[in-house]
């Protein structure tokens, strides 16, 4: 028996298999969502009367679970659930664009200016809400709290919403929300910092790894440090020269790039970053720390083929970008 | 006289042992075929679960949990061989570990008092 969702003074019965978001979609609310699967949390909602099923919660911060906050596509009530868009729970940050320009062809450097501190590692990620409502997660790819602004490297995609916003309709000066931070792909340092780290990502994968690279050199990290960015073709790759500079500046920091198809066009199995990976980590001790960020059809392999080489569970920490689904009712 | 669990070492035994045996059962071709289209980490809290059961640790494993979390494998033709190789993996993981023969047994007994309720019987 499906429950009914209460929302702006109107009753809104679940269809069999719905949850709230797609009800509350189905009958033309405008309701933010992208990734449906429980962790962008751009669909978050406030439950101020009623019984919140426990998935609705999985993964949400105490602070935001004690205000009733919860995952609209994660939630399925059994009776009658009171709800709120969630403007006034403290969990938004109001932000100014102040930078919008070109990494390489198809990434944007986007950088915000938030209205008040906005708490974070970097490495983590946030959801960024435009007019629409649109809302994207993107990796936070330096440390705000230290340079007051945030940095994001968006792909632009022929038909995303928010990356033809950016392009189109921003500006320095515009004024968007972010919400979060959520995640746990980020640096972790204590007294010793002598164990190595391996950075592999594709694409704008490389956005949290910046951050975590920068992290961990910010904090005097003295164990060897490899950085890999994967591409399809060399115009793909980005911020090579502040790359190369850093690896020149830090012995024990390598760069390398993995890229999949030479300038002709032809296939280059050298530039396979998986095999890349598997082959550093050889030659890493065993306590190697592993980040992998991008697409999942690099990340999720490499994770499994990672922790069979032998690298512990707890020390690998992977990021598959999930893309934004559309609504599919 | 301490609990095998207590004598096994804990929560710090079942860290240890976890990656061991779950990276054994994901080399295995005979099962790993099970584990396609698995997250990772929530297998490894799964397999935690398990391996805190069969060290008769605190656990809130049900019958009715073992059924439902295994009616898709079932489906997928999980059958009594399988479970004798998850039960030999374990045992595999727990001489590596130096646990003793005597208490080796005594987990793949506890391993082996689920199998109707996995395989759904």
């Amino acid at each position: 028996m499906s429950g009914t969702v209460r929302f702006e003074g109107q009753n809104y019965p679940l269809n069999d298999g719905e949850t709230v978001l797609d009800t509350l979609l189905r009958n033309g609310q405008p309701i933010a969502f992208s990734c449906r699967s429980g962790l962008c949390q751009s669909c978050l909602l406030q439950a101020v009367d009623g019984e919140l099923p426990e998935a609705a919660q999985t993964g949400l911060k105490p602070t935001y679970r004690a205000q009733g906050l919860f995952l609209a596509c994660q939630c399925r009530p059994a009776g009658t659930l009171c709800v709120r868009t969630p403007e006034n729970a403290g969990i938004d940050t109001k932000a100014e664009i102040v930078e919008l320009s070109r990494l390489n062809a198809t990434v944007l450097k986007v950088r915000l200016r938030p209205s008040q501190t906005f708490s974070c590692r970097p490495g983590q990620y946030l959801t960024l809400l435009a007019p629409g409502p649109i809302a994207r997660s993107y990796s936070i790819a330096n440390d705000p709290e230290m340079e007051r602004e945030i940095e994001l490297h968006v792909r632009l995609l022929p038909a995303g919403k928010m990356s033809h916003w950016l392009e189109h309709q921003a500006v320095p000066g515009t004024q968007v929300t972010v919400r979060g931070p959520a995640g746990s792909c980020f640096y972790t340092g204590d007294d010793n910092r002598q164990w190595p780290i391996v950075l592999a990502g594709t694409g704008t994968g490389l956005a949290p790894l910046y951050g975590i690279l920068q992290d961990a050199l910010s904090n005097n990290h003295r164990g060897p440090i490899q950085i890999l960015h994967g591409a399809l073709r060399e115009s793909d790759l980005y911020l090579q020269s502040e790359l190369t500079q850093l690896a020149a500046e830090h012995d024990n920091l390598t760069y390398s790039t993995c890229v999949l198809q030479s300038a002709d066009g032809a296939p280059d199995a050298s530039g396979d970053i998986q095999e890349r990976v598997l082959t550093v980590l050889k030659s890493m001790a065993n306590d190697v720390r592993l980040y992998l960020c991008g697409a999942p059809e690099m990340v999720n392999p490499l994770k499994t083929r990672a922790f069979l080489a032998g690298v512990a569970s707890r020390n690998i920490h992977a990021d598959p970008f999930l893309p934004s689904v559309a609504s599919g009712n | 006289m301490a609990s095998l669990y207590e004598r096994l070492g804990g929560a710090a035994a079942i860290d240890a042992a976890v990656d061991i045996f779950y990276r054994k059962m994901l080399a295995d071709d005979r099962v790993s075929h099970f584990f396609d289209n698995t997250d990772m980490d929530k297998q490894i809290a799964k397999q935690k679960g398990f391996l805190t059961l069969a060290f008769g640790g605190p656990n809130n494993y049900t019958g009715k949990d073992m059924r439902e979390g295994h009616r898709h494998l079932v489906a997928k033709g999980l059958n009594d061989t399988h479970v004798d190789i998850v039960i030999e993996h374990l045992g595999a993981t727990l001489k590596e570990l130096g646990v003793a023969d005597s208490d080796i047994a005594e987990i793949a007994a506890i391993a082996n008092s689920v199998r109707d309720d996995v395989l759904d019987r």
